[in-house]
């Protein structure tokens, strides 16, 4: 291939998130991160003699979220199969899964970027069930050398949630962008607490290069399991730049499942028994299709709300605010909600602002929440109120803010207490400024001359007469409407 | 003693007669002297106790403590069920069956389990690992399979009654070969939780008695939704005890397609003589063709070792049951299944396996499935013109122990009346209709889903009739 072909990648993710049920997805063990081994398991998990799954109907309505939130169409009936493999961390020897009728097909799911957004297709949603933990053991309890490997089987039965996009995404960056966003979409939803290191959310990705302008599809690599964001990021990069330097050499890109190992940034390939693996997938007689009543999904589809983006889009299109404000803000649902509280209650980019700044750093010694502080969003818009009309200057301000959030008073009450209210009466201060320039008479003729910087000098002078309760912009004003 | 009916049992309990205890003791005693090989494990100790239990209760259950035996391939706590086979040689549950549950709670105590083909994989019982069963007629047949020997423990009068399970006619088969009465209800009107699983989409819990009325008295108990089987069905009319003595207005179609070929003639005469006496009875007979039923056999050998395939790959050792020594993992797993399980219940992983690897899986397994449907279809139709179908349940009477067991193909035969009913998931109940060379034959009558009561009220009409009262040779 020539080198002078532009090349572009091509990456499609498939995610798995941890359904945030109490139980398991077939049986009736609780759920639990970090509990001692097998202390959440029952004849069903484990796979005894005679034992029959049952559908966690919680489970389902998660699914059915997720799905919704990622504009699937919710399919009128969708089936388990069995997904049939052996191995130790998996008792029954298969693992009840969606197959080719799964819950949900054909959605959708917009990313913002400051430059604007863009759209992922998202091929399908199902679910499934997780495997066992498997833990190799060496005598010193070390992973290294491992003489023996046991099974934790609390984890085995926990309701999955697999997503799968389409190959729509075309960097490393954007893909990342992807993902924070639908985990951010998840988390709001309760589907899941989507945590990367506990594995509730893991990622692998498929990633082809092919010259720009083909709608051809190279041959792809698997990335298996990245467990951040960061190593997601960096494990495709470094796979776009392998199939890319292979290309450009001529060579072929062979269809392999790799694992991406963030400490040297190098990837290998897991030649495991998985590959070209046979599933022999049939429909599970066990259980009966899911047929989701259409009364239940649009009950659950009105239950959504505003979805994470579509009010990070609202807050920046109609409050005005920034990309950046408007991803923070949303982070979570309580503080979109706390942000939204003050913003209509005065100017929404003085409220990020606030937020952002003062009020974060002040609850960073409290470990409190802006939701759980005794700064309620009136409080606080009363504040921002009182610090845009001039009432008080912004350092008095924080004093306030210090103040509320301990009392949870009014901050005019806190203001007048503490006297620090600024003159705002024009005659009165003027009368003050004329006094100064009066008393000052030779600074008084160098800044008519033109000697800008005694400005400073003479707002000083006021700000000292007036014990600092004049406003210095103001005091700066009048000084000028005299002397120019 | 004389041995008498469940129902029996029941009323003499209930007037002072005797009790729970005396009729449990003389089930054990008839059961622990066991020439036919009935019995995998008897359950004496809990049986007594149970027995004293309801015997001291104030209210007595419904079943008053009538004893019954259940086949091994229902889980039972504490007391070892093994389905027949080595790899769960030892095992013993940590939880009962629901349906067990249900026939505990309404008063019948669980004397022991019975023999079985291996993981219900048969149809002479031969290929249970542990022991033969013989068939009370005559010790040198078999008892049919795979719930041999509950059919066998019913015909020699150990136990009034007992459980089987029927994947494509095991409750029936062996009714038929030892000339008692047995049913598969409408699948999904019993939960399957706690039945070891053969074939998932075939496999239904159901009765084997003396009598037609013992039969419907037993899944009275049993019928009904249960939170742990998603399969199973709100049953929402009970089954009753029939008393019908007419068939006046009831249209029956005999399938032609079982009175043709492979069909044995004393089993051929003595079905037609049962059909004259339905028609003596009042009932309209016709006959009605299942054409697709020819496939049955072909679909079901494909759908049953498919499913069997997947519910038998967890017996690895690992959690539980038997397990052989072994250095390392690999040869744990070998060795343990390699030992563990029989030659037909390899072969049926085997066939299974290939019927749904990739690119075979269209060819046999989904082209099984339509078959499956146009079976359906059949039936469906011919439901359209009659209430329910008549036909032998077997083409043979009891055959000799060894004749079949290197000729798989014939011994698949044994269910060619009996696997149809089983795919379409109807309910089909065999009861003895005469005697042919000394040895039980049984009819088969077969409803639509759901038509359990209106089965049994024939069945028992036609019961009466024929008035069916030879007892095995080795009990005379
Ligand atoms: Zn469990």
């Amino acid at each position: 291939m020539s080198t002078a072909v532009a090349l572009e990648p091509v990456i499609g993710i498939e995610i798995h998130v941890q359904l945030a049920t109490r139980t398991k997805m077939f049986c009736r063990c609780r759920l639990s991160f970090g509990d001692p081994p097998n202390t959440h398991t029952c004849p069903v998990c484990l796979a005894h003699p005679g034992v029959l799954p049952v559908v966690n109907g919680e489970a389902i309505r998660l699914g059915i979220v997720a799905a919704l939130a990622l504009g699937c169409e919710i399919a009128p009936r969708s089936v388990f199969h069995r997904k049939n493999y052996f191995y130790p961390d998996l008792p029954k020897a298969y693992q009840i899964s969606q197959y080719d009728e799964p819950l949900g097909v054909n959605g959708h799911f917009s990313v913002l970027k400051p430059e604007g957004e863009f759209e992922v297709g998202i091929t399908r949603v199902h679910l499934e069930e997780d495997a066992a933990k498997l833990l190799h053991l060496s005598s010193g309890g070390r992973r290294a050398g491992a003489e023996q490997s046991v099974v934790d089987f609390n984890r085995g039965g926990t309701p999955l949630a697999e997503i799968v996009t389409e190959p729509d995404l075309r960097s490393a960056a954007d893909a990342s962008e992807f993902l924070k966003q639908l985990r951010q979409t998840m988390r709001q939803l309760g589907v899941s607490d989507c945590n990367m290191e506990e594995g509730s959310m893991r990622a692998d990705a498929n990633v082809s290069v092919r010259p720009v302008g083909s709608t051809e599809l190279g041959t792809k690599t698997e990335l298996k399991n990245m467990n951040s964001f960061r190593f997601l990021e960096r494990g495709i990069e470094a796979e776009i730049a392998r199939q890319t330097g292979m290309l450009e050499a001529g060579e072929r890109v062979v269809q392999e499942t790799l694992h991406f190992d963030p400490a040297t940034g190098e990837l290998h390939s897991l030649r495991s028994k998985e590959e070209a693996h046979d599933y022999r997938y049939f429909p599970e007689p066990d259980l009966v299709p899911v047929v989701p009543g259409r009364e239940w999904v649009e009950q659950i589809r009105t239950s959504l709300g505003e979805l994470p983006v579509d009010r990070r889009r609202r807050w920046m299109n109609e409050l005005g605010i920034s990309y950046e404000d408007a991803e923070v803000l949303s982070e979570t649902t309580e503080l979109g909600a706390y942000f939204e509280d003050v913003a209509s209650q005065v100017d929404a980019k003085s409220a990020a602002n606030w937020i952002r700044g003062e009020l974060r750093s002040q609850l960073k010694d409290t470990g409190d929440t802006p939701w759980e502080s005794k700064a309620t969003p009136e409080r606080l818009a009363e504040l921002i109120q009182l610090v845009t009309d001039g009432a008080i200057g912004s350092s008095a301000g924080q004093e306030v803010l210090a103040e509320v959030l301990v009392s949870g008073r009014p901050p005019a009450e806190i203001v007048d207490e503490k006297g620090l209210r600024q003159i705002q009466d024009t005659d009165a201060l003027g009368a003050i400024v004329d006094q100064i320039l009066a008393d000052n008479p030779k600074e008084t003729g160098q800044l008519k001359g033109g000697k800008q910087k005694l400005i400073g000098f003479f707002v000083g002078q006021v700000m000292k007469e007036t014990k600092g309760s004049a406003d210095p912009r103001k005091v700066q004003e009048l000084i000028r409407e005299r002397t120019g | 003693m004389e041995a008498l009916t469940a129902e029996q049992s029941i009323a003499a309990i209930t007037s002072g007669q005797t009790s729970s205890e005396e009729l449990v003791e003389e089930a054990l005693r008839r059961s622990e002297d066991d020439p036919w090989g009935a019995f995998l494990a008897l359950d004496g100790e809990r049986a007594r106790r149970r027995a004293k239990e309801i015997d001291a209760a104030a209210e007595r259950p419904p079943l008053a403590g009538v004893p019954i035996a259940i086949k091994d391939v229902l889980s039972t706590r504490d007391l070892e069920t093994t389905a027949g086979s080595q790899i769960l040689k030892g095992f013993r549950p940590l939880y009962t069956a629901t349906c067990i549950k249900r026939l505990e709670r309404a008063g019948a105590v669980v004397v022991g389990k019975t023999n079985m083909d291996e993981f219900a994989m048969g149809s002479s019982t031969e290929n249970s690992s542990y022991q033969l069963t013989l068939n009370p007629w005559d010790m040198e047949t078999v008892p049919g399979g795979s719930s041999g020997g509950s059919a066998a423990t019913v015909a020699a009068r150990q136990v009034p009654w007992s459980l089987g399970s029927d994947t494509g006619g095991s409750i029936r088969q062996p009714a038929s070969l030892c000339g008692v009465v047995g049913m598969k209800p409408t699948y999904g009107a019993v939960s399957r939780y706690g039945l070891i699983a053969f074939a998932s989409s075939l496999d239904q819990v159901g009765p084997l008695a003396r009598t037609v009325r013992d039969s419907a008295l037993l899944l009275s108990h049993i019928v009904g939704q249960d939170p742990r089987d998603s399969t199973s069905l709100d049953w929402w009319k009970p089954i009753e005890v029939p008393d019908t003595e007419r068939l006046d207005g009831v249209k029956i179609g005999v399938i032609s397609e079982m009175l043709e070929n492979g069909i044995e003639s004393g089993v051929k005469s003595a079905t037609e003589a049962a059909t004259a006496t339905a028609a003596e009875l009042g009932a309209e007979i016709t006959e009605v063709s299942l054409p697709s039923s020819r496939h049955g056999i072909a679909a079901y050998y494909l759908i049953a070792p498919a499913e069997a395939s997947a519910n038998l790959a967890r017996f690895d050792g690992m959690r539980y049951g038997a397990r052989a020594a072994a250095d390392d993992l690999l040869e744990h797993y070998e060795r343990t299944r390699g030992e563990g399980f029989g030659p037909e219940v390899k072969r049926r992983i085997m066939l299974g396996t290939f019927a749904l690897a990739s690119g075979y899986y269209e060819a046999y397994y989904a082209r099984a499935q339509r078959v499956r449907t146009l079976i359906v279809r059949d039936f469906g139709e011919a439901f359209e013109k009659v209430d329910l179908l008549l036909s032998p349940t077997s083409p043979t009477t009891a055959f000799k122990i060894g004749e079949r067991v290197d000729d798989p193909y014939a011994m698949y035969m044994s269910d060619i009346c009996t696997i149809p009913m089983s795919l379409a998931g109807l309910p089909a109940i065999s009861i003895p209709c005469g005697v042919a060379d000394g040895l039980p034959v049984g009819l088969q009558l077969t409803g639509p889903a759901f038509s359990e009561n209106g089965l049994f009220s024939v069945a028992h009409a036609l019961e009466q009739a024929i008035d069916f009262d030879a007892l095995p040779e080795t009990l005379s």
